[in-house]
């Protein structure tokens, strides 16, 4: 595709009578800016009487051959095309188009609302989506205990491999980063103990410090989150990849019920990794601690682990451990949800992603919050 | 192979000698394939012969194990990206399913080429996106709908808009008509004839459709036992002995559609 020599433009050439608009060069993808330009100038300046001149048109492609329709018009266009000298092929390639844009035109532009009102009516809808999105996990918990209990007295329907397969995938192939996570957590919290506590003398109770809030919060807190944003995440991949794939709907199309099938190993599989998780998120925290005590406040392990029996009750280890199932269900239920929400399209299995590590962090932390406040209130 | 066109026509692909292989195996040994100015070429072959790895490997998506393809006389495995990306636009490519960008609008879809490599403004390239989705056959309404609300068949037209933007000089087509309704089907084979008659474009096409095979092929090559075993119009093809080929054409469904043709050509 060699360009012309010539310009492509389109003149009005207004020295005979009657005018001639004069179309010239090659009217190509290449050339549309600047002959939308000319030919927006001409606009208005030509009627019906004007001539048009064809002869020198170039070469001529689908962009060229859309300008000329605006241009002529499509009945001008038509006439002409069954007149003028032209190529066979730049011949067809009009007919085409200007028969494919006769009914095609510009949609109008909604005209835009004010800033007032589309902020108005964005926090509406946040806040309508909110109270939806409440409703359908209250809805979805519903059904998943349903589920579970109706299948707890079918021990033939248990399905033992996909609960097994997913506490690998949930449990052990998370172990390694939540212990070195928790590790350091610990050492951090050591070393802030130690530094604050030093100020009254009484450094020794950073090892209560340590254990209190590992036992009670952080070991599940920590495990949780990292649930939330490594499990959640794969759960609502996992099944919004299949419910756009429509394999979710094959499922039902069988006979089968997607809750049972998919969302009851997962939850059940959660609610064994994460307690366990917890258990040696727990430990590791602690070991944590006890190593920065060991090395930077001379107390020795043994004098560590004789503090933390004579110290620290059994309950704070029950309280927090009380938490896990709780967590691990809503962390399984929305990331399970957000999968079945997903639409169709690879954009969307991303934007529920987000939306369910988002949440399930959210309600681990509120959650959590609420029951700090319980247990306190009770004394535990 | 042997030649045959009477005439020596332009080719503006050559696939000469091509291999591939996907571990020990093998798909294509030694596949030669021409594709003419001007033509529609249409590839058949069973399910699993390579039809769309060999699309594939001439667009340049998959480098073949051996051999070379050469695009307007120029062999795209030696040159640099930029050289590439030139003959590349050149190309229009539309997939078996579409392929859309899912999170954009349909009209965006086609704009996005003539933005990125025409230059266009955001307004200009979205009035032209417009006037090809016309083109293709789109009614106006779906031009502001993302892909996962259309049907097959608009998925289909969008994509075909889409590969149509930069005025390519070849167009390939995997299985364009698969999963049509017959009238859609039928539109989307006049449409692609139309277009070629007035954009000169030379179609690779990819396909299962006896009554596309009849209505619209200028030639018709047969992908078997790893190379192409006899490419050349339909007549020619159908007359060759080959067990597959014979059960492919004279088959029920090939008899069906080879009538059709022949009853629409007598009206």
């Amino acid at each position: 595709m060699e360009p012309m020599t010539t310009q492509a433009s389109a003149t009005l050439d207004t020295t005979s009578n009657p005018a001639c608009l004069r179309i010239v060069g090659d009217w190509t993808l290449a050339n549309y800016a600047s002959l939308k330009r000319s030919s927006e100038r001409l606009a208005g300046q030509y009627d019906q009487r004007t001539e048009v001149d064809l002869e020198q048109l170039g070469q001529l492609d689908t962009a060229g051959a859309s300008l000329l329709v605006e241009l002529l018009g499509a009945e001008r266009l038509s006439r002409l095309t069954e007149t003028a000298q032209l190529p066979e092929a730049s011949r067809a390639l009009l007919q085409t188009v200007y028969c494919s844009v006769q009914d095609f035109c510009i949609p109008e532009k909604q005209p835009e609302k004010s800033v007032l009102i589309q902020l108005l009516s964005r926090i509406g809808c946040a806040v309508d989506t909110l109270w939806q999105d409440t409703l359908q996990i209250l809805g979805f918990v519903g059904l998943i205990l349903q589920t579970l209990v109706l299948r707890l007295f079918q021990p033939r329907r248990w399905r033992v491999t996909a609960v097994v397969a997913h506490i690998e995938q949930t449990g052990l192939d998370a172990a390694p980063i939540v212990a070195l996570l928790t590790f350091l957590v610990g050492a951090v919290v050591a070393f802030l103990g130690a530094t604050v506590l030093a100020g009254f003398g009484a450094s020794i109770f950073t090892v209560d410090l340590v254990a209190f809030s590992f036992l009670r919060e952080f070991g599940v807190l920590l495990t949780a989150i990292l649930m939330a944003g490594r499990t959640a995440s794969a759960f609502t991949a996992q099944i919004g990849s299949m419910k756009a794939n429509e394999e979710i709907d094959a499922i039902r199309t069988l006979g089968l019920d997607p809750v049972e099938l998919l969302v009851v190993p997962r939850v059940l599989a959660l609610l064994i990794a994460l307690p366990l998780l917890t258990f040696l998120a727990m430990i590791c925290g602690i070991i944590g601690g006890g190593v920065v005590c060991a090395l930077s406040l001379d107390i020795s392990p043994a004098m560590f682990l004789s503090l933390l029996q004579s110290d620290i009750g059994v309950q704070h280890f029950l309280v927090g451990l009380a938490k896990a199932p709780f967590f691990a269900f809503l962390i399984a239920a929305i990331g399970c949800l957000e999968g079945f929400k997903v639409s169709g399209s690879a954009e969307s299995v991303g934007a529920h992603t987000t939306s369910s590590v988002v949440q399930s962090i959210f309600v681990v932390i509120v959650l959590d919050a609420v029951a700090a406040l319980f247990f306190m209130e009770m004394g535990w | 192979m042997s030649q045959t066109t009477p005439e020596r026509r332009e080719a503006v692909i050559e696939a000469r000698g091509i291999c591939n292989r996907f571990g020990t195996q093998s798909v294509h040994e030694q596949l030669d394939l021409d594709l003419y100015r001007g033509e529609i070429l249409a590839v058949v072959g069973g399910s699993g012969s390579g039809k769309s790895v060999l699309l594939r490997s001439i667009v340049g998506l998959r480098r073949p194990n051996e051999g070379q393809v050469k695009v307007f006389g120029q062999d795209l495995s030696g040159v640099n990206d930029e050289q590439r990306s030139k003959v590349e636009r050149r190309f229009g490519v539309l997939f078996q399913k579409g392929a859309l960008f899912s999170s954009l609008t349909v009209t965006e879809n086609v704009a996005l080429p003539l933005i990125e490599h025409a230059g266009l403004s955001r307004a200009d390239a979205e009035h032209l996106a417009g006037v090809k989705l016309a083109l293709a056959g789109l009614p106006i309404s779906a031009a502001d709908k993302y892909p996962s609300s259309l049907s097959g068949g608009m998925i289909k037209r969008a994509a075909l808009a889409r590969a149509l933007a930069l005025d390519p000089d070849i167009l390939f087509l995997d299985e364009p008509t698969a999963g049509l309704d017959p009238i859609g089907a039928a539109a989307f084979d006049q449409l692609i004839l139309t277009l070629r008659d007035a954009l000169g474009l030379s179609v690779f096409l990819i396909t299962h459709d006896l009554d596309t095979l009849y209505t619209i092929t200028d030639r018709v090559a047969v992908l078997s036992q790893k190379k192409v075993l006899v490419a050349g119009p339909i007549a020619q093809v159908e007359d060759t002995d080959d067990a597959w080929i014979h059960e492919y054409f004279h088959g029920p469904r090939g008899r069906a559609a080879y009538q059709a043709a022949t009853a629409a050509k007598e009206l």
